[in-house]
């Protein structure tokens, strides 16, 4: 396994620099620009560069815990879903008297079910900095009580990926439901303000661009730290040698669980950013097929690189829009197809590619 | 209360009372560092152990030898928690039960292990795979924040000094020949500062020169560190023992020096079968 070698500080730095100017300059043209200006983004593009971005720190989280700590979860995007129904509780909270039904506290699809009162768990999610509150907490926890069950039982390889698809599978067939109060199966959408602003508008879109391409910055930033410290390198030696680790006295469940946890909460951020722009969710989220993909984005850029994650994320999603686009019915024959490659061909994934060409050409 | 409820509370109960005793101090005021008594382990109807009696003193470098199957890897994984014994009792010191200790607490309370294959971190170079093994605050946010001082890296320096690894700091683990990866993980065992050593074949791999060095290093850590060789070289054995258990199908066969060892007729038995 390489962690750092030649050419990777070069990489990261470039993607770094890409992702710097995605953040910035777009959202800035956009908001300075008239409309009518050759650098002025399409809302189009703005939100689908913001969605690449959530999907791209979604990639990062779960390149910690399987890149590095080598638990391959297959769940990850459960905790995403989570954080995007935190944030769309607190966005449906916020429609107030605007929705069909106009009732001034219950959101439309409860009025419908014919419900009287708001169910305990929707309190408080009036409040932006509660409803963000939650989206960390929510997922930290669930990551937390299955993570320590699990892994203080020493569940571990295929038997670990298993229960967490089933983990995300059940919340799936939950969220379905009506009584749950969650919107079944439509979800949670028609969204109207968030922080008192137009959801919709050109200027909104930006600064969630913006605010997108911050958090992965800072998250990448955060991460790369904490491979770097003791901690990255014992997690590290745990994807290696779990048992080896437990001998020399570290208690492997704990640490398995610490950077399980951090990526939960990681993945939970990601999901909050992306339910304002693209303006709905739903159980479909939960899929185990979503959590799957996640797997093949970091698999393709490169695992255990962090930023391969993001190149991944980012590619594999663009050929999803180009591709279901042109060709919807082709999209997943092409994903298994990809798979298959990189793991044939490319097993260090793109970033692996790069670096030797990088080194080809030094040499 | 039901069997269930009383298994439950029981075994709960006797977990509290081994974290309680593990932060104890270890005692040896009456020699032995390491009391097995009647330990018998099965796997599937064999018996890898077999009423096994071992006592190790404190500061004593003993020698376990015995053929293929006489339980001397079980006997390890005994005493290092990773398997539990069917019967019998294993203490560290009078007042320690290592059978109440899962392997992270056996490993922190000072019973280190070198593996028979040698199980350094590929990815972490020599200096990182020694750091790892240092001894300090094992919890996760101290890890999180640990920095190295320069006491602590002098330390590093010096064992892999001793170690004869002095070129390659910063070299990854995985890159390293057998037999340095056999040094390195000998050096993982001194930096966790145990009470004792239990090293599994150490020189399997290892050149001539080699293993003498590994030999000269065992016999002056006799006396600072309790420790356990198992060795199947039988000259090696020779050269660092003073006292030599020969175990056989999971019990103690005989001990003694050497020299009484290889001229009892039961031992010459065993090894060319009779």
């Amino acid at each position: 396994m390489k962690l750092i070698g030649l050419g990777d500080d070069k990489l990261a730095m470039t993607v770094l620099s890409v992702l710097a100017a995605v953040t910035f300059i777009i959202p800035i043209c956009n908001l300075m620009l008239p409309a009518d200006s050759a650098l002025h983004f399409s809302a189009y593009t703005v939100s689908l560069l913001g969605k690449y971005l959530t999907f791209a720190l979604l990639g990062l989280s779960l390149d910690l815990v399987w890149g590095y700590c080598g638990i391959l979860a297959l769940g990850h995007g459960a905790f995403f879903a989570l954080g995007g129904y935190a944030m769309g509780m607190y966005l449906m909270r916020q429609i107030g008297t605007r929705g069909v039904y106009g009732d001034p506290l219950l959101p439309d699809f409860m009025v419908f079910l014919n419900w009287k009162e708001l169910p305990w768990y929707w309190l408080g999610f009036d409040q932006f900095w509660f409803a963000m509150l939650m989206v960390v907490l929510v997922p930290g926890v669930l990551a937390f009580v299955f993570g320590w069950l699990a892994f203080r039982s020493r569940v571990t390889g295929v038997y670990l990926s298993i229960i967490t698809q089933a983990l995300t599978y059940a919340l799936l067939l939950a969220f379905f439901r009506n009584e749950m109060g969650f919107g079944g199966n439509n979800g949670l959408t028609d969204f109207k303000e968030l922080l008192g602003f137009n959801i919709q508008s050109e200027a909104v879109r930006a600064v969630l661009l913006m605010l997108s391409g911050m958090a992965l910055i800072s998250a990448y930033l955060l991460c790369r730290w904490i491979v770097s410290t003791k901690l990255g390198r014992v997690i590290t030696a745990i994807r290696d040698q779990e048992s080896r680790v437990r001998f020399l006295g570290y208690r492997v469940e704990m640490f398995k669980l610490w950077i399980f946890v951090f990526a939960a909460m990681l993945a939970g951020i990601a999901g909050a950013l992306y339910v304002p722009q693209v303006g709905i969710i739903n159980p479909s989220e939960f899929s185990p097929l979503n959590s799957l993909e996640i797997v093949i984005w970091v698999a393709m850029g490169g695992r255990g690189t962090l930023y391969g994650a993001i190149i991944g994320a980012v590619l594999v999603n663009y050929s999803k829009t180009v591709l279901t686009g042109l060709m919807p019915e082709i999209w997943l024959f092409s994903l298994g197809a990809v798979f298959v490659g990189v793991t044939i061909l490319l097993p260090d994934g793109i970033v692996g590619l790069l670096k030797r060409r990088l080194q080809e050409l030094q040499s | 209360m039901n069997a269930y409820a009383e298994n439950v509370f029981g075994e709960y109960d006797t977990r509290v009372r081994g974290i309680m005793i593990s932060a104890s101090e270890l005692d040896v005021r009456h020699g032995p560092i390491l009391y097995l008594e009647d330990v018998s382990v099965s796997f599937d109807g064999f018996k890898a152990l077999n009423d096994l009696s071992l006592y190790i003193d404190a500061g004593e470098l003993r020698c376990l030898i015995g053929p293929n199957g006489a339980g001397k890897t079980t006997l390890m994984d005994v005493i290092t928690g990773k398997t539990r014994p069917d019967t019998g009792s294993v203490f560290f010191g009078q007042t320690i039960d290592l059978l109440k200790m899962d392997e992270p607490s056996i490993a922190q309370a000072g019973i280190c292990r070198k593996f028979q294959k040698p199980s350094v971190f590929d990815a972490l170079t020599v200096f990182e795979n020694l750091e790892l093994a240092l001894k300090t605050d094992r919890r996760t946010w101290s890890t999180l924040f640990h920095r190295l001082n320069g006491e602590q890296r002098d330390r590093i320096e010096q064992i892999i000094e001793t170690i004869g690894l002095g070129t390659c700091h910063q070299l990854r683990a995985g890159a390293l020949s057998h037999g340095q990866k056999q040094w390195l993980e000998i050096g993982m065992l001194l930096m966790q500062e145990p009470k004792v050593m239990l090293v599994d074949e150490p020189i399997a791999g290892m050149t001539h020169q080699e293993i003498e060095r590994t030999a000269e290093l065992l016999l002056s850590l006799q006396g600072h560190h309790s420790i356990v060789v198992v060795e199947h070289d039988m000259e090696f054995v020779r050269s660092i023992a003073s006292k030599v258990t020969v175990l056989h199908e999971g019990s103690v066969l005989t001990e003694g020096t050497m020299d009484e060892v290889q001229n009892d007729p039961r031992v010459i038995q065993v090894y060319l079968g009779g």
